[in-house]
């Protein structure tokens, strides 16, 4: 009886320190591999953000399917994160810990500066020479210092999306290029009885967005670029900027209640208006076609009113009327993450998987050879605006920093709230930056 | 045991100790035994429990006051020590100041309003009646909804043009029709009465688990004193639901002080940063994770902690001093 017991205390303590040696063994595998690429099995953990089920989900995941097929020493663990759980709370606590995910979601500006400065992330300069070069001047945004530490693979400047059929029932002609004209139109819209411009000011940066506009229009190209690198924000122009939001939002283009209404993804938010033909313009980014489609009771009807023209022009304003907001999407490799992330991030932006991208409609590619995937006459004209534009100021908010971003997305939300002055918005920005 | 014995008789000591003094010996050394294992006992079984709640609840409460000294927005370690400065800018920001006094009215609002109607609704539904048990299921079923659904329920009720304006215009209140939810002025209102809906079930059966133990012989007694039923109401069961009230109020007060998901759901970024519908608890996501101020973030989190607990310890000493006597204070003879 007491042979038995303790043959079997030996038999457990065995397989234990068998269990123990395997654990150990397999992780000295992953991290001692710098030598030749795909010589070793690796393992990939991939953070995104399409979380939710749609084309966007299920293209990640042909995409990780497709790379471990054509190496199979990699298998990539995919985990979906909606946008904001990633951004604001789980990645920047991955990222304090030993053991961060190897390739994950970057917005670029401030927020990859932050996390270069914090030693976080791979350079990959030398190894992407090829991709950056094809995709442009929208890669800078995920460069810092010269060095590129990340890659888009979606890429957009914004725009208003507006109806077709309301504007010609309004006798508006053609879409307006001048603030003018802007406002025209809406005083036309208004005469019909339709909501001029449905605003979601409830989740804050659609309405902060507008901010950006009118400061893009009142800055100088130079101006832009300061602020962004080095918190710089005392040109008067982004208090003119703020001056002339006030004025435009007193010609009440939007619609009742605006300040509460939520930006997309319900039948009540802005997106809902413009999509069911209550109201006729909306400024938004290359995404909205995608998230118009979800709220729109009739698809069908939606893809036939929808149109899409850039932000119009302010004449006499001293910036750059062919300048234009825009933003994107990519991917960043952790410092010490194997070095076949880098090849995995190469393979996203590779133009037949940025074709197949494109051919999701869920946002626009980064590299031109894969234009042909795009279908939407709304997303080729975003498309040649983009490739029209002079220069492309990514969203102040990201350019700036979550901090900043943050406390200028409140003070413009305090100026369509009706109690915030323009001047507030510099000295919120100033405020930020010193916490 | 004398000096002299210890030396007669070392512990443990070869030599027997006298016949006479075995069994006292004995019994002793059982006695220390037993002591020995009781405390084998507690420190076993307690363990688990106090390494638990040391490690997820008193560490980490050590770590939020050590982050909440410096300027940290959540990249590298934390290095920019800046004293009590958090504090400071906390208490100077207009918009905290707002979220305090947003507390403050769900906390009085929560009392005054739930503590009536609750008791209104505990006394009738502790009366016999047909359909009784259907109608103590329905008043709890709003605090069993998960609060996201609740708050997702209310956003598209209150939405403009939603159901309750159309209800109001249907019975022709339509002149009462407000921005509930755009309103800077209307919406901590508005959110009061949809905390006021999810939270009063709980009251209810809260009073209602109090009214079971309030002995049937008393208000039989009083019945035949001749007492009307308000009498009897007002002289035997409130004073013997007193301990079930102030548990209830203690309870609805902390839960008004942390409030959270309900306004962070049915209230969107924009009013709150407005200040017109944040609370102490939305204040700190917006800024710590929003706004990226990590040490500022947690400033607010001890903040609203010391409030919490100076709040809990003040009712506990004036107010709930006679119900838990014993249980964490010094029983007094």
């Amino acid at each position: 009886m007491a042979m038995k017991r303790r043959a079997g205390t030996i038999l457990a303590l065995l397989t234990t320190s068998a269990l123990l040696a395997t654990g150990c063994s397999g992780g000295e595998e992953e991290s001692s591999n710098d030598g030749e690429l795909f010589t070793k099995p690796v393992t990939l953990t991939w953070w995104h953000n399409a979380s939710q089920d749609g084309p966007g989900k299920a293209y990640w995941e042909k995409v990780a399917k497709d790379f471990s097929a054509l190496h199979p020493t990699v298998t990539i663990e995919i985990e979906a994160i909606e946008t904001n759980q990633l951004q604001r709370t789980r990645l920047p606590a991955a990222l304090l810990t030993s053991d961060p995910p190897d390739i994950f979601q970057a917005w670029g500006g401030g927020e990859i500066r932050e996390q270069v400065e914090a030693g976080y992330l791979k350079d990959i300069t030398d190894q992407v020479q090829a991709e950056v070069a094809s995709i442009g001047k929208a890669a800078e945004i995920w460069a810092v210092n010269g060095r590129q530490y990340g890659l888009p693979y979606r890429m957009g400047i914004e725009g208003i999306w507006y109806n077709k059929d309301l504007f010609a029932k309004a006798g508006i002609t053609s879409p307006p290029t001048t603030f003018d004209e802007l406002n025209e139109a809406v005083a036309k819209l208004k005469a019909i009885n339709v909501i001029p411009i449905a605003l979601g000011a409830g989740d804050k940066w659609p309405a902060a967005h507008w901010w950006y506009n009118f400061a893009l229009r009142a800055c100088s190209v130079d101006t832009l670029r300061k602020a962004s690198t080095e918190a710089v924000f005392d040109d008067p122009c982004f208090v003119k900027a703020g001056q002339d939001l006030k004025a435009f939002i007193d010609t009440q283009p939007f619609q009742p209640n605006f300040i509460a209404t939520p930006g997309q993804n319900d039948p009540t938010s802005a997106n809902g208006l413009l999509a069911n033909g209550k109201a006729a313009m909306e400024l938004m980014g290359d995404w909205n076609r995608g998230t118009l489609d979800t709220v729109a009771e009739d698809k069908e009807a939606l893809s036939k009113f929808i149109g899409w023209f850039p932000v119009p022009a302010i004449t006499g304003s001293a910036g750059d009327p062919k300048a234009a907001l825009g933003g994107g999407d990519g991917f960043a490799c952790a410092k010490n993450a194997p070095p076949e992330c880098v090849e995995f991030l190469k393979y996203i932006v590779s133009p037949e998987v940025q074709k197949g991208y494109a051919e999701t409609g869920t946002g626009l590619p980064v590299v031109k050879e894969a234009a042909s995937g795009v279908a939407d006459p709304a997303l080729k004209a975003i498309l040649e605006a983009t490739a029209d534009a002079t220069y492309i100021q990514l969203w102040l908010d990201t350019a700036f920093g979550s901090t900043v971003g943050n406390a200028m997305n409140d003070a413009i939300v305090s100026i369509f709230a009706g109690n915030g002055k323009p001047e507030d918005v510099v000295e919120a920005m100033k405020a930020a930056a010193r916490k | 045991m004398t000096a002299t014995d210890s030396i007669r008789y070392p512990a443990g000591g070869a030599e027997a100790p006298p016949a006479g003094s075995r069994p006292a010996r004995g019994r002793r050394a059982s006695r220390r035994a037993e002591n020995r294992r009781k405390w084998y006992e507690i420190i076993g079984l307690t363990t688990p429990a106090i390494a638990i709640y040391v490690m997820f609840v008193l560490v980490p409460m050590g770590f939020a006051v050590y982050y909440s000294l410096f300027r940290w927005r959540g990249v590298g370690p934390p290095t920019d020590f800046v004293g009590f400065d958090n504090y400071v800018v906390a208490f100077q920001d207009p918009i905290f100041l707002d979220a305090l006094r947003n507390n403050a009215i769900i906390v009085v609002g929560s009392l005054v309003i739930q503590g009536p109607i609750a008791l209104a609704v505990a006394l009738l539904l502790n009366r016999p009646f047909r359909g009784r048990t259907v109608f103590r299921l329905l008043v709890f079923v709003p605090y069993v909804l998960a609060e996201v659904t609740v708050g997702i329920m209310w956003k598209l009720l209150l939405t403009d043009g939603g159901t309750v304006d159309a209800l109001l215009r249907a019975v022709g209140l339509g002149s009462l029709v407000r921005a509930w939810l755009a309103d800077l002025d209307i919406v901590i209102w508005t959110l009061l009465a949809v905390l006021t809906w999810k939270y009063v079930g709980f009251a209810i059966i809260l009073l209602l688990a109090g009214l079971a133990n309030v002995p049937q012989e008393l208000n039989e007694a009083a019945a035949i004193d001749g007492a009307s039923w308000w009498q009897i109401q007002r002289h035997i069961t409130l004073p013997l639901l007193g301990p079930t009230i102030r548990i209830w109020m203690f309870l609805s007060m902390i839960g008004s002080l942390q409030v959270f998901d309900v306004i962070w759901v049915t209230s969107v970024a924009s009013v709150r940063s407005l200040g017109a519908s944040a609370t102490m608890a939305t204040y700190m996501v917006d800024n710590g994770f929003f706004a990226r101020l990590w040490g500022y973030g947690n400033a607010v989190a001890v903040i609203l902690f010391v409030i919490s607990f100076v709040a809990a310890l003040l009712f506990q000493r004036f107010l709930l001093r006679r119900d838990i006597e014993g249980a964490i204070t010094r029983r007094v003879n």
